[in-house]
């Protein structure tokens, strides 16, 4: 997109001639081996602390080190490989004779170029903050799942590492089952819950649907290209060859990315494979924070941009068309449920598929920067709000239901918290001048511009309302307004009563309303200085990362980057040669005849603005908290509650989550429970039947012989005399 | 040296055949194969078995004359030096299985069966 934005802005031609600049490959450091072997070394650390049952924070310590470092090196690499392509040298990993003449390689090495770089930074950065955070977060559990939560965090970062960083599409797999093990493991981290168990299970099946995808794809790029090494597919696609030297098949163009595509949608949470992330939540919040809000579910956006040259081979785009919608639809359906669910968390996780929605959507209307640059934003700010939904799970016994808390503002100890969540919710809301505002923007101006497209546009833009609705639903009801709070069902396990640092939030609760019984010897739990000091520095990072739009080339920081990537689309690979957008000077896609890119700020803001002045009269306190026009007085009770015996239906339909969950039981769950016990029918009546026949045989002859053997002495001489005389009356008639 | 069919023997010898002694090896055998069906005590049994034997031992010893070699004589020798070791084997086993049950009856001796 980058090589043919700038065409609508008149500077046509410049960069769209020019093309991505990703062909000139040097040679890399071999010291990038070490980014994900740093957390590999964690992950041995981690171990070791569990061998030797570790009491105190040490795993947590040696985790921050080690991703630390990571993250250095990565800054290092960024900084040296610069806008150029490195690939590493590598090492044969698996090297095996497939046919006659075909041997299928598969080299360890990294590819790093400046989209490698990008995807590094933030998962290596906002995993080391994490790890700080989770420090603090998993204190309860030292000693006992401690050791253990931080080796499967290391194990996570050096999959993703492996994942973003792998010269082949091997290697790429290896880091993408590596992160879908990881996410099992730390969901199901509190295994006692059968909830998270159940979740963990729902989590690895719903994605092996996608792998099955990406396994074809990675076989099918094999079969055509001869190798699965990325800088010799990037050469050959760019020459227009296959393996052979000839000319690159029809069906290459649309059968390798849908079925690229169906593996992104599985990892990435898109749409029918979506439901697996919401249950999700049953993990520890930084778990949620970094893997299923941050890093892991953008492996399918990474994998789409990673491999765009293909995804751009067919003229028709029919497959980019395909994701757009996919991706406009997921992020609607996925909006109006979170608008109805009362979980702080589910809502923000329902916001992240929404979010993955437009990242789908920006890739396959041919903004890469687009998708990239979101995927950038909404890493900073969503890692954000799940760390803030995190801390007030912490401190309020796992309290996460929205009617149950109300007015941390107005708590002490809970400023820097109230103040992260903010920043968190403009991001998201795509408040003015906040990144999340300048990515979705992108975003959405783009579906104007590329032709056909103009409808997903409006379904974002329709979306971007709901979600300002919805986070700021969040905000207006727990962060201000009256203070109340309820204990979640994990008071009993917190500190008792006299338990000196609850004593912070005493003031103004507890209210008279909500907390009756349960808050008796219940006192909220301040975020401490780990907790706080990660959301000061994550809110300010979310803030900055609307800065990185300002440097750079045309379109920030993030464009440059993905720009002399592989994810770099040239005017040249777009059909027309770039022809397409220079429809946009006669008007003809446009938005009302507009040009997109000149008023969808104004547009986006607008409609923001509207769904956050909707959340604020639905339920804003009344006062300054409610911007005036809120009117709540409790924590459980606000304007919407109205809305919904009108809503009737529709609300109650959002808020079983549209009953995809009962459909799904309905259509697949409830036939395979029907199959499989139908086959086990089978294998108990007729395969052991036949297996317990030849065993039944044998048996039953013996027994009808056995009595035979009476033991009694007399027996046997009779039967032994009988036998003679028999046998000798049968020689007498015989010789007579 | 003479055979012994041309050795002198008692006349009423002469009137006796092969079938005779037969007759009285079946019958012994008969007597005895009824003994050891018919009687439950160890003793009356084992006895019967030599009764048997013996039976076996006279049926050879005439076949042996009859057919004027020396074999079933020899074979006869060595079957009843056999018989008696056997016989004093024999009786030693009934001594102890009598001090286990305190009886003689066979019947006590039921174990081993399908």
């Amino acid at each position: 997109m980058i090589g043919v934005a700038p065409a609508l802005n008149g500077v046509i031609g410049a960069l769209a001639q020019e093309g991505p600049a990703h062909a000139a490959t040097a040679a890399g450091p071999a010291w990038a081996a070490l980014i994900p072997a740093l957390p590999l070394l964690g992950v041995v650390l981690c171990t070791l602390c569990a061998v030797f049952r570790v009491k105190n924070r040490l795993p947590a310590v040696l985790t921050v080190a080690c991703l630390a470092g990571a993250f250095g090196l990565t800054v290092w690499m960024f900084l040296t490989t610069g806008h150029g392509t490195a690939v590493t040298t590598s090492l044969d990993w698996i090297r095996f004779h497939a046919a006659p003449g075909h041997e299928f390689v598969s080299s360890w090495g990294f590819f790093i170029d400046p989209l490698t770089c990008l995807w590094m930074l933030f998962v290596t950065g906002l995993a080391t903050l994490i790890a700080i955070y989770a420090g603090e977060y998993m204190a309860g559990d030292a000693g006992a799942g401690y050791s253990r939560f931080f080796a499967a965090f290391n194990l996570f970062v050096f999959s993703m590492a492996c994942l973003v960083m792998a010269d082949s599409l091997v290697l790429l797999f290896l880091g993408w089952e590596g992160v879908g093990l990881c996410s099992y493991l730390l969901i199901g981290y509190f295994y006692k819950r059968p909830a998270a168990v159940a979740a963990a299970k729902k989590a690895f099946i719903m994605n092996r649907i996608g792998d099955v995808g990406l396994m074809m794809g990675i076989t099918s790029t094999w079969v055509v290209f001869g190798t699965v090494e990325y800088a010799p597919i990037f050469d050959m696609i760019s020459r227009g060859v296959d393996g052979a030297g000839n000319a690159l098949p029809e069906w290459a163009g649309w059968v390798i990315p849908s079925l690229f595509t169906i593996g992104a949608f599985g990892k990435s949470a898109q749409l029918f494979l979506y439901v697996w992330l919401p249950d999700a939540m049953e993990g520890p919040t930084p778990v949620s924070a970094l893997i299923h809000a941050a890093t892991m579910v953008t492996a399918g956006v990474y994998l789409i941009a990673r491999m765009y040259p293909m995804y751009v081979l067919d003229g028709t785009h029919w497959v980019l068309t395909l994701i757009a919608w996919s991706g406009a639809i997921t992020a609607l359906w996925s909006a109006t449920i979170g608008m109805a669910q009362f979980d702080i968390k589910r809502i923000m996780a329902y916001s992240t598929v929404s979010q993955l929605g437009y990242m789908f959507a920006g890739l396959g209307v041919l903004t890469t920067t687009g998708a990239a640059f979101h995927v950038f934003t909404h890493a900073f700010f969503k890692a954000t709000l799940f760390l803030c939904c995190g801390a007030v799970m912490h401190g309020f016994a796992g309290q996460l239901d929205l009617r149950r808390v109300s007015g941390l503002w107005s708590m002490r100890g809970w400023a820097v918290v109230t103040i992260a969540m903010l920043v968190g919710c403009l991001n998201l809301a795509g408040f003015p001048f906040t990144a999340g505002f300048f990515s979705k923007d992108m975003i959405i101006a783009e579906c104007y511009v590329t032709p056909g497209m103009a409808p997903v546009g409006w379904v974002l833009l329709l979306t971007a309302g709901l979600t300002a609705y919805y986070t700021f639903r969040v905000f207006f009801r727990v962060f201000v307004g009256p203070a109340e709070f309820e204990p979640g069902d994990e008071a009993h396990a917190h500190g008792p009563a006299g338990d000196d640092h609850g004593h912070a939030a005493g003031a103004g609760t507890p209210s008279s309303v909500d907390s009756t019984d349960h808050s008796h010897g219940f006192h909220p739990h301040a975020p401490g200085l780990a907790i706080n000091f990660v959301l000061g520095l994550l809110a300010v990072l979310s803030l900055a990362a609307a800065a990185t739009y300002f440097v750079g080339g045309e379109h920030g920081w993030v464009g440059e980057m993905v720009h002399h990537s592989t994810a770099g689309v040239s005017g040249a690979a777009l059909p027309g040669g770039g022809a397409v957008h220079a429809d946009l000077e006669t008007g003809a896609p446009g938005f009302l005849g507009y040009n997109p890119h000149a008023v969808m700020y104004y547009v986006s803001a607008a409609v923001g603005l509207i769904g956050i002045l909707i959340a604020a009269f639905l339920h804003g306190p009344r006062g300054v908290g409610g911007l005036l026009i809120g009117s709540r007085r409790h924590a459980a009770t606000s304007r919407a509650d109205a809305l919904l015996p009108v809503l009737g239906p529709v609300a109650r339909g959002a808020q079983h989550k549209w009953y995809v969950d009962e459909v799904y039981d309905f259509l697949i769950i409830r036939p395979i429970w029907v199959i499989a016990h139908l086959f086990h029918l089978f294998d108990k009546l007729i395969v052991d039947g036949l297996v317990g026949l030849a065993g039944w045989l044998p048996r039953g002859m013996g027994g009808a012989i056995r009595p035979t053997q009476s033991g009694h002495l007399h027996g046997y001489a009779v039967g032994m005399a009988g036998g003679v005389a028999v046998l000798l009356l049968v020689v007498l008639l015989v010789a007579w | 040296m003479t055979t012994l069919a041309q050795a002198n023997l008692p006349a009423v010898m002469h009137q006796l055949t092969l079938a005779h002694y037969l007759f009285v090896s079946a019958a012994m055998f008969v007597l005895g194969l009824i003994g050891f069906v018919t009687r439950r005590n160890l003793i009356i049994m084992f006895l019967c078995t030599e009764l048997m034997f013996q039976a076996a031992g006279i049926a050879l010893v005439a076949f042996s004359r009859f057919h004027l070699n020396h074999t079933g004589e020899a074979f006869v020798i060595f079957v009843i030096t056999v018989a008696a070791a056997e016989a004093a084997m024999g009786l030693a086993l009934v001594v102890l299985l009598f001090r286990r049950r305190e009886s003689l009856s066979a019947e006590e001796w039921a174990e081993m069966k399908g």
